[in-house]
C-alpha cells in the first residue's frame, strides 16, 4: 500500500524506473477473480498472463470466468455491475460501449497507476470519463479492412486494390475463375458490418466533422454521401453475386477458414482475425494478407482502426492494490511478451517499449504501415462517438442478403440510433 | 365439480368457517406470496415502466412514446406479424396433423406402442438441443435435408437462410416438436366418443370417410379447442426455439414479439422492452379471449 | 383383407414417422461417436472409431467442469422449485375444491391469468434485484415456482374434486389439526396426481431456457440449457462436441420418459383438457 503510494507520488517516473518499482512491489498474495469474453484469443491470452503472474508472485490465487460475447455479453458486464457482484478484474470494450456502462460510478480510477505513463494517448482518451482514466489495453490496436487470400491474388494475378473500383473489378475477375469473391458469415451476425464500419475512414476524408455532428444529431447516414456508401458497397457486392452460396449459415470460424484456404479471396473482417487464424489454421497463416477498405479515390487511402478491448479493475474489489498490480503486469512489456508467446502477434501494441517479434505473418506486417503514416488511419465511428444503434447488424444481413437497399438500410439505422441516443440521455435527441 | 357437494351443505360451511375451518384460508398463504410479489407485481409495473424511457435506475416518463415507436418501426411491426402468422400455422398444422395420427392410432394398426412413443418423445425434448440439431440438418449446402432432397434431384431451399421461408421453417420444427402433445390430447378425446355412433353410422352405411366427417370431428370438438387454445398461446410466446434457430434472422425476418422483447433487452432499451411486454399481452388478450369464447359456444350448441 | 391393408399401413406409418421422428435423433447419436473431421462433414453416416467417451470427456471438463456445475444447478432448481410446487399447489387446490368462498372467482381468475398472461420480464429483474436474489438460484426458484402454479393447481384442484369429502371430514371429525388432516390423510390420497405433477414439471422446469437466460446470469449459476446454448459458439466447429451435448442433456428426459411415460401422457393431457 505505502510502496504503491510512494510510487505514486514519484509521479512522472521513466517508463524503466516504473519497471524496476514494478519488481519490487512484485511479491503480491491474495485472491484475484477474473472476468474475460469467451474468445479463444481472450481465454488463452488471459490464462497466459494469470499463469506468468502466479509464477512471479506464487502466493496468488487466480480463478478465470468466461462470458459470452456480443450482446450477451454486454447485458452480463452490466447487470453484475449493477449488482455488484462483477469480478475484481475484467476486460470489456473501449469506447461506447464503455462509456455504457457508468465507469465514474462502477469503476476503479487507474489514472495515477505508474503504467498509464507507457500507455499510448488514443487509447487512454477511449477507457477515460470525467477526467479519470479507468482501463489499459487488452490486446493490441485492429485495423478492420479486407483479407484477402495471396494464392489466389498471384494464381489470377491481381494487384492491391486502392479505390472501391479496382476492389470490384478484381471481384469480377475472381468471380470469372469461378471462385468465391467476397465471403460472407451471416451465421454470426455481427460479421455483417464490417462493409460499413471499416468504411470510417473514407467517411471522414470527406466529412472530417461527421462524428461530432452526427452525435449532436446533425449528421445522418441516410443523408450524408459519404456516410451511405459503407452500406451502397455492401449492397453493390451482394447484388453482383459476390457472396459465398452458404453465405447465411456460414459462421465466423467458416470465415476464417474459408479465406485461409482460399475457399474464398475476400473476407471483410477486424484483424484480431489473425489470431483466430493462426489458431485453427496455422498451415495457411501465410496465405492471407490484408488491405484496408478502399475508398472511391486513390489519393485517400487509408486504414479504419479499432483500438483494443480493455481491462478494468471494478470499484468495490476486496483487493484493489492486487487488482492494479495485476493489470500493472498486464500493461507491460512483459505482459506483451507473455501474450506474444500464448497467441502469437496480431498488431501494434498500445503500450511503449511492446516489441513484435521479427516474424509477423504477413497479414500483420501488411497492416503496420497504416500505423505508422501520417493521416494513413482514423478511429472507428464507435470511438468517436458514444451512439450506436443495436440493429446495425442485422440491417445490414438484409441488404446482404438482398431484402432491402442501402437507402432505406440506413434511414432504418439512423432510427435505430435515434433510440440509443435517447437511452443514453444526450443533448439535441 | 364439486358445486353438487357445497350445494348439499352451505350452512355447515358458512359455521365451520366462522369456528376454525379444516379448510383454512391461510392455506393459499404461501401460494399467493410468491405468485403476487414474482408474477403479479411485476405484471402491474410493467403497465407503468412500458411508460417510461428506463435504465433499470431510474426512469422517465415519455408517455406513450415506446408503443408508438413499435407502431412506427418497421421491425418491430414486422415481429408483431410474424407473432400471429407463427401462431396460426404452428395451432393450424398441430390440429390437422395430430387429429390424423390419433385416428391412425386409435385404429387397428400394427406397432401402436412404439408409434405413439416415437411421435410423443420430442415434446419432453430440450427445446435448445432441437434446435440447434434441426439448425444443423437444414444448413442449406451441407444440411441432411437437403443433401436428402439431392439424391433425388431436388434442390433444396435455404430452410433457415432465405428470408421468406425463415419463420415457416422454424414453424415446421415447432411443428415436429409439439404435435405428439397434440395427438395424445385427440386419443384422449377420440377414446371418449362412445362406440354407439359408429355402430348406428355403419347401420345407415356410412363409408370411412364420412364416419370420419360426420362423427369423430364433431364429436372431438373438445379436444380440438383445448390443441387450439393451447398451442394458439404457446405459438403468441414463442421465444426458445426461435431463439436457437435464427435469432430473429436473416435481418429481422423470423422475429417475433417475444423474440423482439429479449433483443430491446439486451439492447438496454428496459422500456421498450417492457412496453413489448405489454404489447403481447394485449395481443393474446385480443386473439385468445374471443377464440375460447368462439371455441366454446360452440360446443354448447351440440 | 382388413388385416393386410392394417399391416401395410402399418409399415407405411413406421417407415414415415421412422424417418421424420427417428432419424434425428439417430443423427445425434451418430455426431456424438464421431471424431471432430468426421463430425464436420455434418452427414449421415457411420462413425469411423468410438469417440464417445472421450467426447464425453471433452464436453464436460470444458470451462472448468462447467456442465458438472451445470448439472447440480440443474437439479437443484429442478427439485427444489417442484418440491415448494407441490406443496403449495396441493394446499391451494385442496381448499379451493372443498371450500366455497367469495374469492373462487377471483382465484380461479388468477389462475386463468398465470396460464395465458407472459410474464413481465424486466420489472421483474428489477424486482429481484431489490430483494437482493436476482442472479440467484433461490430468486430463480421462486420465479419457476410462480410461473408453474396454476398448471400445479388445476390438476390439483380436478383432483381434488373427485376425492369424497367424507374422508377428510372423518379425520376433522377426529378432532385432528387442518395441518395433520392435509398432511397425513389429504396429501398421501392425492399421490397419483402428485406423481403426474412432478413428472410433467419436472420436465418442464429442468428443460426451462428462457428464464434462466433472463434471471440466471453469470456462469456460476449456469443450467443445461443455457450450457448447452453457450457452447453453440464454443464449439463451432467441434460438431462432434456439440452433439454429445445434446445427447447428454436428453438422457434426464429420456429416463423420465422411460419410467414415467403413462403419468406423464395423462398429466399432459389432463392439465390440457382442464386449462
Amino acid at each position: 500500500m505505502t510502496k504503491t503510494k510512494l510510487i505514486a507520488l514519484m509521479g512522472a517516473s521513466t517508463l524503466g524506473l516504473m519497471l524496476s518499482a514494478g519488481a519490487v512491489s512484485a511479491q503480491q498474495s491474495g485472491y484475484l477473480s477474473i472476468l474475460v469474453d469467451n474468445g479463444p484469443q481472450s481465454i488463452a491470452t488471459m490464462e497466459a498472463w494469470a499463469e506468468a503472474y502466479k509464477a512471479k508472485n506464487p502466493d496468488v490465487t487466480i480463478d478465470i470466468e468466461v462470458r459470452p460475447g456480443g450482446g450477451e455479453g454486454d447485458n452480463i458486464v452490466k447487470t453484475r455491475l449493477a449488482t455488484g457482484a462483477m469480478a475484481d478484474v475484467f476486460s470489456y470494450n473501449s469506447g461506447s460501449l464503455f462509456q455504457a456502462i457508468n465507469p465514474t460510478q462502477n469503476l476503479l480510477p487507474l489514472t495515477t497507476e505508474p503504467f498509464q505513463a507507457g500507455v499510448q494517448e488514443s487509447f487512454k482518451s477511449v477507457v477515460s470519463a470525467g477526467g479519470e482514466v479507468y482501463g489499459a489495453p487488452f490486446a493490441p490496436a485492429m485495423g478492420g479492412g479486407i483479407f484477402y487470400n495471396k494464392p489466389i491474388y498471384e494464381e489470377l494475378g491481381l494487384e492491391i486494390p486502392k479505390t472501391w473500383e479496382e476492389f470490384m473489378a478484381n471481384n469480377e475477375k475472381i468471380k470469372a475463375a469461378g471462385k468465391v469473391a467476397v465471403i460472407q458469415t451471416y451465421a454470426d451476425t455481427w460479421t455483417s458490418q464490417l462493409f460499413v464500419l471499416s468504411d470510417f475512414y473514407n467517411v471522414l476524408a470527406q466529412e472530417p466533422d461527421f462524428a461530432e455532428k452526427f452525435t449532436a444529431n446533425e449528421a445522418k447516414f441516410a443523408t450524408s454521401p459519404a456516410a451511405l456508401r459503407g452500406f451502397e458497397k455492401l449492397q453493390e457486392a451482394a447484388e453482383a453475386g459476390f457472396f459465398n452460396a452458404d453465405f447465411g449459415a456460414a459462421t465466423y470460424s467458416d470465415g476464417v477458414r474459408m479465406i485461409a484456404t482460399g475457399e474464398g479471396a475476400h473476407y471483410p473482417m477486424l484483424t484480431f482475425a489473425i489470431g483466430a487464424i493462426a489458431e485453427t489454421v496455422p498451415d495457411h497463416l501465410n496465405d492471407v494478407g490484408f488491405f484496408a477498405q478502399p475508398g472511391d479515390s486513390a489519393d485517400s487511402n487509408g486504414l479504419t482502426t479499432w483500438m483494443p478491448d480493455s481491462v478494468y479493475v471494478a470499484k468495490n474489489t476486496a483487493s484493489p492494490d492486487l487488482a492494479k498490480d495485476f493489470v500493472a503486469f498486464i500493461a507491460s512489456p512483459e505482459g506483451c511478451d507473455v501474450r506474444n508467446e500464448a497467441v502469437g502477434a496480431t498488431g501494434p501494441y498500445m503500450v511503449a517499449g511492446c516489441e513484435l517479434p521479427a516474424d509477423v505473418p504477413p497479414s500483420v506486417s501488411d497492416m503496420l504501415p497504416y500505423f505508422e503514416g501520417q493521416g494513413q488511419n482514423a478511429p472507428a465511428l464507435e470511438f468517436l462517438s458514444p451512439v450506436k444503434g443495436p440493429a446495425l447488424e442485422q440491417i445490414l444481413v438484409e441488404v446482404g442478403t438482398g431484402s432491402r437497399d442501402a437507402a432505406s438500410a440506413a434511414a432504418l439505422y439512423d432510427e435505430d440510433v435515434r433510440k440509443q441516443a435517447q437511452q443514453l440521455g444526450l443533448a439535441g435527441w | 365439480m364439486s358445486a353438487s357437494t357445497m350445494a348439499g351443505s352451505p350452512g355447515q360451511t358458512e359455521t365451520r368457517a366462522i369456528k376454525r375451518s379444516p379448510y383454512p384460508g391461510w392455506f393459499f398463504t404461501p401460494a399467493a406470496i410468491v405468485y403476487t410479489v414474482l408474477f403479479l407485481a411485476p405484471t402491474f409495473a410493467s403497465l407503468y415502466f412500458s411508460l417510461t424511457r428506463w435504465t433499470l435506475f431510474d426512469a422517465t416518463f415519455i408517455g406513450l412514446d415506446n408503443f408508438a415507436q413499435f407502431l412506427r418501426e418497421p421491425f418491430l411491426i414486422k415481429g408483431l406479424i410474424n407473432t400471429v402468422i407463427y401462431a396460426v400455422v404452428t395451432s393450424g398444422l398441430k390440429v390437422v396433423v395430430g387429429l390424423l395420427l390419433a385416428v391412425m392410432l386409435t385404429s387397428q394398426i400394427v406397432a401402436r406402442g412404439y408409434l405413439r412413443s416415437v411421435i410423443f418423445f420430442p415434446v419432453l425434448v430440450s427445446t435448445v438441443g432441437v434446435g440447434i440439431t434441426f439448425t444443423v440438418l437444414m444448413h442449406p449446402t451441407q444440411g441432411m435435408i437437403n443433401e436428402g432432397l439431392a439424391i433425388f434431384g431436388i434442390t433444396g431451399p435455404g430452410w433457415l437462410t432465405d428470408p421468406n421461408l425463415a419463420l415457416y421453417s422454424v414453424a415446421l420444427v415447432d411443428v415436429w416438436k409439439g404435435v405428439g402433445l397434440a395427438t395424445v390430447i385427440y386419443i384422449a378425446g377420440l377414446v371418449a366418443i362412445p362406440r354407439d355412433y359408429y355402430e348406428a353410422a355403419r347401420i345407415d352405411g356410412a363409408t370411412p370417410w364420412q364416419n370420419f366427417w360426420y362423427v369423430t370431428l364433431p364429436l372431438c370438438r373438445p379436444a380440438t379447442s383445448t390443441v387450439i387454445t393451447l398451442s394458439f398461446i404457446g405459438g403468441l410466446r414463442t421465444f426458445d426455439l426461435i431463439w436457437a434457430m435464427t435469432k430473429g434472422g436473416p435481418g429481422f425476418a423470423s422475429d417475433t414479439i417475444a423474440s423482439v422483447i429479449y433483443k430491446q433487452y439486451q439492447a438496454g432499451f428496459y422500456g421498450l422492452s417492457t412496453a413489448g411486454n405489454v404489447v403481447l399481452f394485449i395481443l393474446i388478450a385480443v386473439l385468445v379471449v374471443p377464440l375460447t369464447m368462439f371455441l366454446n359456444r360452440k360446443q354448447g350448441h351440440e | 383383407m382388413k388385416k393386410r391393408a392394417s399391416i401395410i399401413g402399418g409399415a407405411a406409418a413406421i417407415a414415415a414417422t421412422f424417418v421424420v421422428f427417428v432419424i434425428p435423433f439417430i443423427f445425434i447419436v451418430l455426431m456424438a461417436f464421431k471424431d471432430r473431421q468426421q463430425s464436420a462433414l455434418r452427414d449421415f453416416s457411420w462413425p469411423t472409431g468410438f469417440h464417445l467417451w472421450e467426447n464425453v470427456f471433452e464436453v464436460v471438463k470444458t470451462r472448468n467442469w462447467m456442465m458438472i456445475t451445470a448439472f447440480i444447478n440443474s437439479s437443484i432448481i429442478t427439485v427444489v422449485s417442484v418440491t415448494l410446487l407441490v406443496i403449495f399447489a396441493a394446499m391451494v387446490g385442496y381448499v379451493l375444491a372443498r371450500r366455497r368462498t367469495r374469492w373462487n372467482g377471483l382465484i380461479e381468475f388468477l389462475i386463468l391469468a398465470g396460464l395465458m398472461v407472459p410474464p413481465a420480464v424486466v420489472p421483474t429483474i428489477w424486482l429481484l434485484q431489490g430483494l437482493k436474489l436476482f442472479g440467484t438460484l433461490h430468486g430463480m426458484i421462486l420465479v419457476e415456482v410462480a410461473y408453474n402454479l396454476p398448471f400445479s393447481i388445476i390438476l390439483y384442484r380436478a383432483f381434488v374434486s373427485t376425492i369424497p369429502r367424507d374422508l377428510d371430514e372423518a379425520a376433522i371429525i377426529d378432532g385432528a389439526r387442518p395441518l395433520d388432516v392435509f398432511f397425513r390423510v389429504v396429501l398421501p390420497l392425492l399421490w397419483p396426481v402428485t406423481v403426474t405433477n412432478i413428472v410433467v414439471q419436472s420436465v418442464g422446469i429442468f428443460n426451462d431456457f428462457t428464464n434462466p437466460l433472463y434471471y440466471l446470469p453469470g456462469n456460476a449459476n449456469a443450467t443445461v440449457q443455457l450450457t448447452l446454448y453457450n457452447f453453440q459458439s464454443q464449439f463451432s466447429t467441434a460438431y462432434n462436441l456439440l452433439f454429445t451435448n445434446i445427447l447428454l442433456i436428453t438422457i434426464p428426459p429420456l429416463l423420465v420418459f422411460l419410467f414415467f411415460n403413462r403419468q406423464i401422457v395423462a398429466g399432459m393431457t389432463a392439465g390440457a383438457v382442464k386449462g
